[in-house]
């Protein structure tokens, strides 16, 4: 493959439509015949609601209807009708305004539509909610008797533990060396800035145009047909951009099911945006508590590893992520026990928030390793070297490629990690003491089934068309690159077309598996098009490429020359000149190659390096340099994915520092659900971030050899930050987020 | 087809005279008292390059500048804005015709999603209109008032960076 675009920087295409305002998100599409609906939501974390008095909102001049269990239109009955493709197989998903049941705060318990937003607003407040209620639990502390054990797998990819390996229970016994600890880490709400919203354009045949925020407008399409009795044809699914997700708009929220049951209903186009405040009443990154006890020989060599994790559920879906299996997947120990276990509790379902499991497992594990290179007084990157694994453990399986020790040595160079000073509270700056820190990190990066369509016009111009999405990932570019590599075209001549239910079908857009998986599509519908463009050239009177076959020529600057001497080509518009005058289009699915996978699994790694200042008096912190080295493959677009890292750190500084729900476990309600209180970075907390991408060749991840990069930048940045304020301070916490009430 | 200001303008007769420019553009409507100027914007005019992230002012992801002056416009009652003029990010620049600071975003990869992205710009034009950014740590200080979740924090500091002159250093590529 020829590489004019792959590894550089490209600025995005979709770029200039971000900045100018013209990129619309789901809440900006008009209909002339447009009503607006707001939610009321419940005030209680379980039981009934007895009644709604809706007198007093229908007076509002403007007042449409207002929806309830009570007066709802038709909705399925059969649970099946509402498992999403990212639905736990064995839940009952939340069905909103089904009856009059609560199963957590601020579920849905009314709908009010009006000819306009302040209206609908004003309804909103005027509808009378009584419940029924009865007692809930949302307090793990005390929920914890009731935890399940996690026996099998209910969402396609969620692992169960592995079987126990050697006996760690007597190893950890027999060690010199032993650890034992709990790492507590919170509720955290994914808040992506654009609001989740829904507009449904009634069209004039009655089928329905439905804008969403969603990462898969297939799965948003299958639900609401599925839950309101639609047909796939009367309803299309779009959604071109998407304003931040991070795995909250995985699964369809309910704003599309209520919408969509507004719209049929009345007859009219409805625009319903969620408030800040009910974002935080639906996914979230659960709760998690994890026991781990380490037993190492004196030198640190790992003898026996133990993860008991405890996880935060609903009472409707067994959710669960893969938390304690990141424990024992990268480092090298015969006696390894890894335990799951959920709690249920009177809460909304936790979902996917970028790196799911793995951001908490690695916390607690990359922790629990600083305290194991304390405890035997190794530096902590020698220390992860002599237990680094070259097989993953878990699966006993042959890494396609790990790099993570050009990670540890190219991040430590570059972070000056030699000046660090192993003693804590030994460096200070002015008020301040200042800590270094390191951590690993570790990411699947897995094919999925992708379907993609390239279409090359006459003149030469290239159309690629996918229904996955771009959540500010940079799909679109990424995308535009590898067609035009495949088939030697500027970017400025590659059209890319996302979002549309009407598209080619995609997986999810999560998991960092779209560029591998979509990607693959894409690289294959251009390589079918390139074939049928090559016969053109070869066809040619006196073609220079006669007696050439396809693996003889490449396309690049728009021609098809011979790789053994490019003096002899045809140029694209020639060998398009000579077709039918119709476009050339070759639809493709691609899928990972079992065979050539079989025996090997696929990760991102990191090597995380962090410097702190900790204000002695008042316990701030002040992240000023991380450098986050990344092998993630080959990178497609340098700009962009650096960028994916950048955000991951920026994240991770978070997750380390500021992020957590807090719940009041008297109303069984998160109380800080607003962007003042329940605090995400500003521009302020973040300072120095340095990325590096390593070499990594991986002929067998997938055909392009890249690695998604949604989510290997943030795991491993909350244990670095915590481990140098360790090496600050000499305080160790074990309970996220790092405020500064643990440090003073 | 301007379903909101329709009905801004039949449904409700508490509606108030109101005349503001909007980018360079005038506009005479009547405006119910309680319509924030982001909703007017929005929903009103069909000008959706105001982002709502939050309605409370706590994201900054609706700012525009009133007479040259950055404010959360989700925090504003439209009919206060009587004879203002307004710039939004539509009136900055267009996508085939970007501002400095536009291309700038563009040239450094100012955001990620988009989202929060023209409150950014409208933000750090507003911000180079007061004039009290000198370091790159008040830039960020100053910005701090527009949350970018996907965090783009960096890129965003280095296209300001960029715009003032003040070079590429940390942060930038």
């Amino acid at each position: 493959m020829n590489t004019h675009l792959i590894g550089t920087d490209v600025n995005r295409i979709d770029g200039p439509a971000k900045v100018s305002g013209a990129a619309k998100y789901a809440a900006e599409f008009f209909a002339s015949d447009m009503l607006y609906a707001v939610v009321v939501s419940g005030a209680i974390a379980h039981g009934e609601v007895d009644s709604i008095d809706t007198a007093a909102a229908m007076k509002v001049p403007g007042a449409m209807e207002v929806f309830s269990h009570k007066n709802r239109p038709h909705m399925a009955w059969f649970n099946k009708s509402y498992l999403d493709e990212d639905a736990p197989t064995d839940g009952k998903p939340l069905r909103p305004l089904y009856d009059e049941k609560i199963h957590h705060s601020g579920q849905p318990v009314a709908l009010c539509v009006a000819e306009t937003f302040e209206a609908a607003r004003a309804m909103s407040r005027l509808v009378e909610v009584s419940y029924k209620a009865l007692t809930h639990q949302t307090d793990m502390t005390f929920a914890v008797q009731e935890a399940k054990k996690v026996e099998k797998s209910n969402r396609a990819g969620i692992e169960p533990p592995p079987k126990n390996r050697g006996n760690s229970a007597q190893a950890y016994a027999d060690a010199p060396v032993k650890l034992a600890k709990g790492y507590l880490s919170p509720t955290e709400i994914h808040n992506p800035i654009e609001l989740f919203a829904t507009t449904v354009v009634v069209n004039e045949d009655e089928t329905m145009t439905i804008y969403d925020k969603t990462q898969s407008v297939s799965n948003s399409q299958l639900l609401v047909c599925n839950a309101l009795g639609l047909y796939k044809d009367d309803v299309r699914v779009e959604s071109p951009f998407v304003g931040g997700a991070f795995g909250s708009a995985l699964r369809p929220q309910y704003q599309l099911i209520l919408a969509t049951m507004a719209a049929k209903a009345l007859k009219r186009s409805v625009r319903l945006t969620l408030t800040r405040d009910q974002m935080f009443t639906l996914s979230h990154r659960p709760e998690t508590l994890q026991e781990i006890r380490l037993g190492a020989d004196t030198d640190g060599t790992l003898l026996a590893m133990h993860n008991e994790s405890l996880q935060a559920t609903s009472r409707y879906e067994n959710y669960f992520e893969v938390i304690a299996n990141w424990s024992g997947l990268s480092y090298l120990c015969e006696n390894a026990t890894m335990e799951e276990k959920t709690v249920s509790m009177d809460i909304s379902t936790p979902g996917d928030m970028r790196a799911p499991g793995a951001v908490q497992g690695v916390w607690a594990i990359e922790t629990a390793m600083d305290e194991l290179a304390i405890a035997t007084g190794r530096d902590p990157v020698d220390l992860r070297l002599q237990n680094y694994a070259e097989k993953d453990q878990n699966h006993d399986k042959k890494y396609s490629s790990k790099e993570l020790k050009a990670c540890y040595a190219q991040g430590a160079a570059m972070f000056r990690w030699n000046e660090r000073k192993p003693t804590p509270r030994t460096e200070r700056r002015g008020t301040a003491l200042v800590g270094r820190g390191m951590a690993g990190g570790v990411w699947e990066s897995p094919q999925m089934p992708a379907s993609a369509k390239a279409t090359l016009a006459p003149d030469g111009t290239l159309t690629i068309a996918s229904g996955t999405a771009d959540i500010g990932t940079g799909t679109y570019t990424v995308m535009a690159i590898l067609a035009g590599e495949a088939l030697g075209l500027p970017l400025a001549k590659v059209i890319v077309k996302l979002g549309d239910s009407e598209l080619p079908v995609a997986p999810l857009e999560g998991g960092s598996w779209t560029v591998s998986s979509v990607g693959t599509a894409v690289t294959e519908a251009c390589k079918a098009v390139a074939e049928k463009v090559f016969k053109l050239a070869s066809g040619l009177d006196d073609s220079p490429l006669k007696h050439a076959s396809f693996k003889d020529v490449e396309f690049v600057n728009e021609r098809i020359s011979l790789r053994s001497d490019a003096a002899k080509f045809v140029t694209l518009a020639a060998a398009l000149a000579s077709g039918d005058g119709e476009p050339i289009a070759e639809k493709t699915k691609a899928g990972p190659n079992f065979l050539k996978q079989h025996g090997y699994k696929s990760y991102t790694h990191s090597a995380v390096f962090a410097e702190v200042e900790v204000d002695e008096d008042f316990g701030t912190v002040s992240v000023c340099r991380v450098v986050s080295a990344i092998a993630g493959g080959r990178i497609i677009n340098h700009e962009a994915a650096r960028s994916q890292i950048l955000g991951g750190v920026v994240w991770g500084i978070g997750m380390a520092l500021q992020e957590q729900a807090e719940t009041d476990h008297q109303f069984g309600r998160i109380m800080n659900h607003n962007l003042a209180e329940y605090h995400v970075s500003v521009n302020a907390d973040v300072h120095d971030i340095e990325v590096i991408f390593v070499k990594e060749e991986d002929n067998i991840v997938n055909p392009i050899g890249a690695k998604g990069l949604g989510e290997i930048g943030l795991v491993g940045v909350a244990a670095a930050i915590g481990n140098a304020i360790y090496n600050a301070t000499g305080k160790r916490i074990r309970e996220l987020p790092i405020t500064l009430d643990k440090l003073i | 087809m301007t379903t909101g200001q329709q009905a801004l303008e039949e449904t409700v007769d508490l509606a108030v005279p109101t005349h503001m420019t909007v980018s360079g553009r005038s506009h005479t409507l009547r405006v119910e008292p309680w319509t924030s100027l982001l909703d007017l914007l929005r929903e009103g005019l069909q000008l959706t390059g105001s982002k709502k992230g939050c309605d409370h002012g706590q994201c900054g992801a609706c700012t525009v500048l009133v007479n040259g002056v950055r404010v959360n416009s989700c925090l504003c009652l439209a009919v206060m804005h009587d004879g203002d003029a307004i710039t939004t990010i539509e009136g900055l620049g267009s996508e085939g015709n970007l501002s400095t600071m536009q291309q700038s975003f563009v040239d450094h990869d100012g955001y990620q999603c988009g989202y929060c992205t023209p409150g950014q710009i409208c933000s750090a034009v507003g911000m180079l209109n007061e004039g009290h950014a000198r370091t790159e740590a008040d830039i960020r200080e100053q910005l701090s008032g527009n949350v970018c979740r996907c965090g783009a924090y960096p890129n965003i500091v280095a296209a300001v960076k960029h715009v003032m002159g003040m070079g590429q250093t940390e942060g930038g590529r």
